[in-house]
């Protein structure tokens, strides 16, 4: 069954969730979803901004989806609204099964969160911050401990558990908060900008922690990010969020193949016209072009890395360069705008905020 | 019967949540010595220069001056514990840690509870203190006197927390702060009658000291510790805890209403 919109009545499914809604014209519209999180016609109003505007969303089980935009794009507002620490102005969402306006208390009990600046008490170690949530989400007595030590150690923290986080570094607390996220074993979690602040190798190492937790833990993971090169390697699918909207949504390198594939530039060795009826037969080749009388050739075709040196068994070349695109490019050709370009503002504030933690 | 069995795992479930949170205040009392040195040296300076400076015997009371404050001095530092330990739910949202408890599945009431029994924990520490050095100045207690004292502290600890809290809970800034010493902790303090006599107070003074629940607390430690007192120890206790309620409920309902981020 496909997570489309289904009009009319369907027989019962026990193991899909369904979502009811009354359209504009009347009909009930019948929503089947198999997916995790379902957002519809989500919005956000602050006075006279619209954080969120019409969201819709579904999000599958045991995936990796990521929230990429700039700031102020609304990633931190939806998130926050599908915890249920914040009331939609209009629309809803379900989580895991459970209407996050009318049934906030099992949303909560389900899902674990990350947020964009560290919440531990820096009064506290890390196992007490830890123990504290497990007593908070009710984790058995039985199971507590042994759950406390497999988050601790899936974060690589069980040395460092013992100390006050006030004495932990940025990179060690963001972790800290991932294993809190955990402590109940939640089927869904959010890490909303989980290597914001981050240096260049913490980062890296951050990655890891993340890629190992999908492999250790069954969980779907929403991760909200402005590095484009942080979503493309870690999520299996990628919404770009612009001024509350999604304005594309699919797998990553889905997303690069809409920009037309990798362009390879061929110098030939001749320069007379090459034969590349051959390159015609290959799926990956997309186009062909330019086959000018200076010698160049230039394709345009999928994971150049991959096919480059099949092409070069057809295609005697002096030189070879490509180029393959990136998310900034979707991102710009979407919105019209760099990613990098926004205003820092708040990202630079909310960075001193945790440096100053 | 599933409904009892469910019934008994919910409250377990909260007391489990309610310990968990008051043990985390208390640790971090516990190892914030600063403040916990800090708010014991104020009363007990005030126990010393004011007791000793004013020395004399006092002529409406007929017990040494020091003593005669001594059960003030106790309700001070129960006044200023309190209310600060309750605005310090600013500090806990400005930090975050609030966000991150209100996004588990714990109701408001119970983070709300599990605060008030830090605050009172909290007070309960520094009138042991308190009443340690009182013994050491000739402050006689007796069992009694010692459970009724307990008693007193608890209320007007738990009515104050929830006002702290309350208050805390609509202000965003830690510049409010400055607001609730100035407006809410200094005038509870001296209306209560901490430092003076109940007597031949002038119209007006009655008038905002009968208000004052501290007051209410103030003459029932009186009334316990150095045996003189205004009214009967079940009437300021019953005041107290008419107060204590009325603080509660507000309390409970502003950490209701308070927003989440
Ligand atoms: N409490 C608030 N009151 C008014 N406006 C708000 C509030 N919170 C957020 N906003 C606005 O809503 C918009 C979306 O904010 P949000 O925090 O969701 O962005 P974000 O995508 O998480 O950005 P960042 O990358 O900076 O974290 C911004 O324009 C922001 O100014
Ligand atoms: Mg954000």
């Amino acid at each position: 069954m496909s997570n489309g919109y289904f009009v009319g009545w369907r027989t019962f499914q026990i193991d899909y969730f369904y979502f009811f809604k009354i359209s504009r014209h009347n009909t009930l519209i019948y929503i089947s979803i198999d997916c995790l999180i379902a957002i519809r016609d989500l919005v956000k109003r602050y006075d006279n901004l619209t954080a969120v505007d019409r969201l819709n969303l579904d999000i599958h089980e045991n995936e990796v989806f990521g929230l990429l935009g700039s700031n102020g794009a609304g990633k931190t507002t939806t998130i926050h609204m599908l915890a249920t620490l914040l009331k939609p102005t209009s629309g809803t969402a379900t989580v895991n099964g459970f209407d996050i306006v009318t049934q906030s208390a099992k949303v909560r009990g389900s899902v674990g969160i990350v947020f964009q600046a560290p919440s531990s008490d820096d009064m506290l170690t890390g196992y007490e911050n830890l123990k504290l949530h497990s007593w908070l989400y009710s984790v058995p007595r039985q199971v507590r401990e042994k759950r406390i030590a497999e988050v601790l150690d899936l974060v690589g923290l069980t040395e460092r558990k013992s100390d006050q986080v006030k004495k932990y570094s940025g990179g060690m607390r963001r972790r800290l908060e991932i294993a809190r996220g955990l402590i109940h074993k939640p089927k869904v979690i959010f890490l909303d900008e989980p290597t914001l602040g981050l240096d260049p190798s913490s980062r890296e190492s951050m990655w890891k922690y993340i890629e190992r937790l999908v492999k250790e833990e069954k969980i779907t993971i929403i991760l909200t990010t402005h590095y484009m090169e942080e979503a493309d390697m870690l999520c299996d699918r990628i919404g770009i969020i612009d001024r509350g909207k999604i304005i594309a949504l699919d797998t990553p390198s889905k997303l690069k193949g809409m920009m037309g594939g990798d362009i390879v530039k061929l110098k030939l060795v001749e320069k007379k016209r090459p034969n590349t009826d051959m390159l015609k037969n290959f799926s990956f080749v997309h186009k062909i072009e330019n086959i000018s009388d200076d010698g160049l050739l230039v394709l345009s075709v999928d994971n150049a890395s991959r096919n480059l040196p099949i092409i070069l068994k057809y295609i005697d070349a002096e030189s070879v360069e490509y180029t393959i695109p990136t998310l900034n490019d979707v991102f710009l050709r979407s919105t019209g705008r760099n990613i990098k370009e926004e205003a820092e503002g708040g990202f630079m504030e909310k960075y001193a905020r945790y440096e100053q933690k | 019967m599933l409904n009892k069995v469910v019934d008994t795992m919910i409250i377990e479930a909260n007391l489990g949540r309610l310990y968990a949170l008051w043990l985390r205040e208390f640790k971090v009392f516990l190892r914030e010595r600063s403040r916990l040195i800090a708010s014991t040296f104020t009363p007990v300076l005030w126990l010393f220069v004011i007791g000793s400076g004013f020395g004399s015997t006092h002529p409406s009371t007929g017990v040494d001056y020091q003593k005669f404050i001594f059960p003030g001095i106790v309700s001070m530092s129960v006044i200023f514990s309190s209310v600060f330990f309750g605005s310090y739910i600013i500090w806990d949202r400005k930090f975050d840690f609030l966000k991150s408890v209100m996004v588990a599945p714990v109701s408001r009431d119970t983070v709300f509870i599990g605060k008030t029994l830090g605050g009172m924990t909290t007070s309960l520490v520094q009138a042991a203190i308190l009443l340690a050095i009182g013994m050491a100045i000739g402050i006689n207690l007796n069992v009694l006197s010692l459970i009724q004292t307990i008693a007193v502290v608890l209320l007007l600890s738990f009515a104050l927390t929830s006002v702290g809290l309350a208050i805390g809970s609509y202000i965003e800034s830690l510049e409010g702060f400055q607001l609730i010493i100035s407006f809410v902790v200094f005038p509870l303090f001296f209306l209560s009658a901490a430092l003076f006599p109940l007597k031949n107070l002038p119209g007006w003074l009655f008038f905002l000291t009968a208000i004052d629940p501290a007051t209410y607390a103030v003459d029932a430690l009186r009334n316990a510790i150095i045996g003189t007192s205004i009214h009967s120890f079940a009437l300021d206790v019953g005041v107290l805890a008419a107060f204590t309620i009325a603080f509660a409920i507000f309390g409970s309902y502003s950490f209701r209403r308070m927003k989440a981020v």
